[in-house]
C-alpha cells in the first residue's frame, strides 16, 4: 500500500511466508476459517517479479557512520519525518492553546504509541513545570491534608500498567458524512501507553478519606486550571497518579511532572499537571462536566458523567488516503479497545457489513488496552468496503452510527463516537473514509 | 519492607465503598457508582502495587492550601468568595480584558464564538452552546472565569471583577436585569434555563448483535 501525497505507510510486510498466513495464526481455528473466507479461498498472487537490475553498492557502505555522541536523546530516522502528530485538517481552530493534535495511527505498528506521537488536548497550552518546585496536595474531606513533592511520589510502591488513552471527542468531525481523510484524523485522539506511577488509593488512604466523601475534584496546575469531579469508586479502583509513560518521565504535553490516569475513561478526566485533589460529598458540576464533555440527547437533553469509553475498533491499514498497489494479498490490521474490560473478539468485513469473519487478536490482550487485530485479505481488484467490529469482555458489540442514532442526538460536535468505521476501496485501489455512507 | 498476607494483595482496594463490580473479578459486570455512574470494568487488577503502605505525605493545613483552593461547588455556590460586582462594572472589565478575543457584547470575536443566546435552541438541530443556554448553575461562570480567563492572563482577576463580569454575561443572556449586582448569595440564586437539562449516563445504549452472514 502507498498513501496519497507525501505520506508513507510504515512497514507493510507483504507477508508472503507460508502462503500469507502468519505461523501463530494456524493455532486458531476460527482464524483459519476467516482467512480462507476473506481470501475468497483463492490462491495468492504468485507474481514474484524478477529484479530489474543488479544491486547497487550504496555510498554508505564506504563511509563510516555517525559516531556515538557522549550523551544524546535518540530521535527517529530523518526519513520518518512524515510520522508526526497533526492538528485537525477539518477546520481551522481560531487559537491553538485550547486545541488538540492527533496520533498517526496509520504508521503505528503494535499497541504502544511512542511518546512523541501521543495525542494532545490542552485547554491553555503546555506549561513547563519544574519538578523541584511542583506540589500535589490532597485535602477537603480527609483526616489529614497532605502535600506531596515529586521526590515523595516516586518513593511509593509503583505500578506500571498498559492502557489505551482516548479523548471523548475522538471522531467528532466524522459522524454522518466523511470530513477527515486519514485514520489519524478520524481516530487519532487515541494512544496506547504504559503508565507508571503510584495508585491514587495509596495516597487517599494515607490522607484518610472521611466516610462521607464520595467524589474527588482533580485539578491541573496549568493556566486553565482544568478540573473534573471523579467518583471515589473510580479513584480507589484503578486511578494512577502517574509520573512516567512508556519508560520515561511524562512529556510536558502529557502532564509533566505528574498527572492522573483514569483507565478506560474519557481522556479529559485524566488531569495533567496535577496539583490538587479535593475530596467532597458531591460533584462540583464545573464547565468541563456540564457545558462540555456531555452528550446531546433527544429532546434537548444532555447526558452527563459519561466517562467510560465503550468498545471500539478501527482498521488502520488499509485506511483513508492510502492506495492499494493492485490486487493481491493485504494484511488488514487495526486496533480495538474497551473501557469495559478486555477485547474478546474483532470481526472484519470486506463487503460493507454483509458478511463478517473473526480476525486474529495479536497478544497480549490486556484490560482497557489497545489490542491489535489482523486478518489476511486477498483483494480481487473490485470495489470493497472494509469494516471492523469489536466485542468486549462484557459481550458488548461495537455499534454502527445508525445504532447510536436510535438513542442519541447527533447534532454539533458529538462526543463518545464508538461506531464502526467503514473504508471504501475503489477499483483503482484508493481507500476512502465512508462514515455514514456505507 | 513489611511482610504481608498474600490475600491482602488481591483484596478489593475500594474498601468500604460500594462497588457493585468488585466481586466480579474484573469484566463481566457493569459496575456502577453509588450515584449510578457506570464505572466500566473494576478490579482486582492483574498488575498490583506492593501492599506496603509507607507514608511520605507531608501534613499541610487548609490555610496553606487556600491560595490554590479556588473551586466552587456550583449547585450551592460553596466556595464563592466574599465580594460583589455589578453589570455596569462588568461591562468595564469585559471591554478591557475580554473583548479582544470574545468580541463586543460577547457576540463572538477573534478567538471564540458567541457567549450569548442559544436559550431554547437545544430542541432544534442547531444547538447553540453558551454560558446562558448551557450552564445549569450560574456559579459555573464564576468558577470558570476565575480559573481560566482571560486566557492571556488567567487567574489574574479580583473576586469583585469576576463577580462583575459574571453579572455582565448573565445580563447579556437576559438572565439578570441591567441593575443586578452579583455576590455569593445572588449569583447562587440565579435560575439557569438548562438547570434540568442533564441525564446521568445510562449507557450502554445500543444493542448491536454479532451477525456474521446475511447481515444488512
Ligand atoms: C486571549 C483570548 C481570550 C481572552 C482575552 C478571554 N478569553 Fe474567554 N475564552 C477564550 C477561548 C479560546 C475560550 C474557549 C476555551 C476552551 O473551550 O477551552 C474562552 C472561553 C470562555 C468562556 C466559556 C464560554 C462557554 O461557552 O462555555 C467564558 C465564560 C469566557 N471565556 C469568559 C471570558 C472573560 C470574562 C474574559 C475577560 C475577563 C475572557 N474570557 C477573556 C479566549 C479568551
Amino acid at each position: 500500500m502507498t498513501s496519497k501525497s507525501s505520506e508513507k505507510t510504515g512497514s507493510q510486510s507483504p507477508g508472503r511466508e507460508e502462503g500469507g498466513r502468519r505461523p501463530e495464526a494456524r493455532s486458531r481455528r476460527n482464524f483459519l476459517r476467516s482467512s480462507a473466507a476473506l481470501a475468497g479461498g483463492g490462491m495468492l498472487a504468485a507474481g514474484t517479479k524478477a529484479a530489474a537490475a543488479p544491486l547497487a553498492i550504496p555510498s554508505i557502505a564506504h563511509e563510516t557512520g555517525r559516531p556515538i555522541p557522549e550523551s544524546v536523546y535518540g530521535m527517529p530516522s530523518k526519513f520518518e519525518a512524515h510520522v508526526a502528530r497533526r492538528r485537525t485538517d477539518v477546520f481551522k481552530n481560531r487559537q491553538n492553546w485550547s486545541d488538540w493534535s492527533m496520533s498517526p495511527l496509520q504508521h503505528q505498528p503494535g499497541i504502544i504509541t511512542p511518546n512523541g506521537l501521543i495525542f494532545e488536548r490542552h485547554h491553555a497550552g503546555i506549561p513547563d513545570i519544574d519538578p523541584a518546585t511542583h506540589r500535589l496536595v490532597i485535602h477537603g474531606m480527609v483526616r489529614q491534608p497532605l502535600e506531596f513533592r515529586m521526590e515523595d511520589l516516586v518513593r511509593y510502591p509503583s505500578v506500571s500498567r498498559f492502557h489505551f488513552h482516548e479523548c471523548s471527542g475522538n471522531g467528532l468531525t466524522d459522524w454522518l458524512k466523511p470530513a477527515s481523510t486519514t485514520v489519524q484524523q478520524t481516530h487519532g485522539l487515541l494512544s496506547g501507553v504504559l503508565w507508571t506511577g503510584v495508585l491514587a488509593s495509596t495516597l487517599f488512604e494515607e490522607a484518610g478519606v472521611d466516610p462521607r466523601g464520595k467524589w474527588a475534584l482533580f485539578e491541573g496546575a496549568d493556566s486553565a486550571g482544568h478540573a473534573r469531579s471523579i467518583p471515589l469508586e473510580k479513584v480507589m479502583d484503578d486511578t494512577i497518579i502517574a509520573y512516567a509513560m512508556n519508560g520515561e518521565r511524562l512529556r510536558p504535553e502529557n502532564g509533566y511532572p505528574v498527572r492522573a490516569v483514569m483507565p478506560g475513561w474519557e481522556g479529559n478526566v485524566s488531569i495533567k499537571w496535577l496539583r490538587r485533589i479535593k475530596v467532597g460529598d458531591q460533584p462540583w458540576h464545573l464547565r468541563s462536566e456540564t457545558a462540555r464533555y456531555t452528550d446531546p440527547m433527544p429532546g434537548g437533553k444532555w447526558r452527563q458523567f459519561s466517562m467510560v469509553m465503550e468498545a471500539k475498533s478501527v482498521i488502520t491499514n488499509p485506511s483513508g488516503g492510502m492506495d492499494l498497489k493492485g490486487p493481491g494479498f493485504y494484511e488488514i490490521t487495526g486496533l480495538a479497545w474497551s473501557g469495559n474490560g478486555k477485547i474478546r473478539a474483532v470481526d472484519v468485513s470486506v463487503d460493507g457489513g454483509k458478511t463478517w469473519r473473526e480476525a486474529m487478536l495479536e497478544g497480549p490482550v490486556m484490560d482497557k488496552c489497545l489490542t491489535r487485530f489482523k486478518a489476511p485479505w486477498e483483494w480481487d481488484g473490485k470495489p470493497a468496503v472494509l469494516m471492523s467490529r469489536a466485542v468486549d469482555s462484557m459481550g458488548y458489540v461495537q455499534p454502527t452510527v445508525k445504532d447510536l442514532q436510535k438513542t442519541r442526538a447527533i447534532v454539533g460536535f458529538v462526543q463518545h463516537h464508538n461506531a464502526i468505521q467503514p473504508w471504501t476501496v475503489n477499483a483503482k485501489g484508493e481507500v476512502r473514509n465512508a462514515i455514514g455512507q456505507a | 519492607m513489611r511482610s504481608v498476607k498474600p490475600e491482602l494483595i488481591l483484596a478489593c482496594v475500594a474498601g468500604a465503598l460500594v462497588l457493585a463490580g468488585c466481586a466480579a473479578g474484573g469484566g463481566g459486570m457493569a459496575a456502577k457508582t453509588a450515584s449510578g455512574i457506570p464505572l466500566g470494568m473494576t478490579g482486582p487488577h492483574e498488575v498490583a502495587a506492593l501492599p506496603d503502605r509507607p507514608k511520605f505525605g507531608r501534613p499541610i493545613s487548609e490555610a496553606d492550601i487556600a491560595p490554590w483552593n479556588i473551586d466552587i461547588r456550583t449547585p450551592d455556590g460553596l466556595g464563592l468568595p466574599p465580594g460583589r460586582g455589578s453589570v455596569a462594572e462588568g461591562k468595564t472589565v469585559y471591554d478591557t480584558k475580554c473583548i479582544a478575543c470574545h468580541g463586543a457584547d460577547a457576540k463572538g470575536g477573534a478567538m471564540f464564538g458567541t457567549m450569548v443566546g442559544g436559550i431554547g435552541s437545544f430542541t432544534t438541530n442547531a444547538r447553540v452552546l453558551t454560558p446562558g443556554s448551557m450552564y445549569p448553575y450560574a456559579p459555573i461562570i464564576f468558577d470558570y472565569v476565575r480559573r481560566a480567563m482571560p486566557m492571556d492572563r488567567p487567574q489574574s482577576l479580583s473576586a469583585n471583577e469576576v463577580y462583575a463580569v459574571t453579572a455582565y454575561l448573565l445580563n447579556l443572556n437576559g438572565l439578570v436585569p441591567a441593575g443586578a449586582v452579583m455576590d455569593a448569595a445572588s449569583l447562587t440564586a440565579v435560575k439557569m434555563p438548562n438547570r434540568d437539562g442533564f441525564l446521568i449516563d445510562d449507557r450502554p445504549d445500543s444493542a448491536a448483535t454479532r451477525c456474521m452472514s446475511n447481515c444488512n
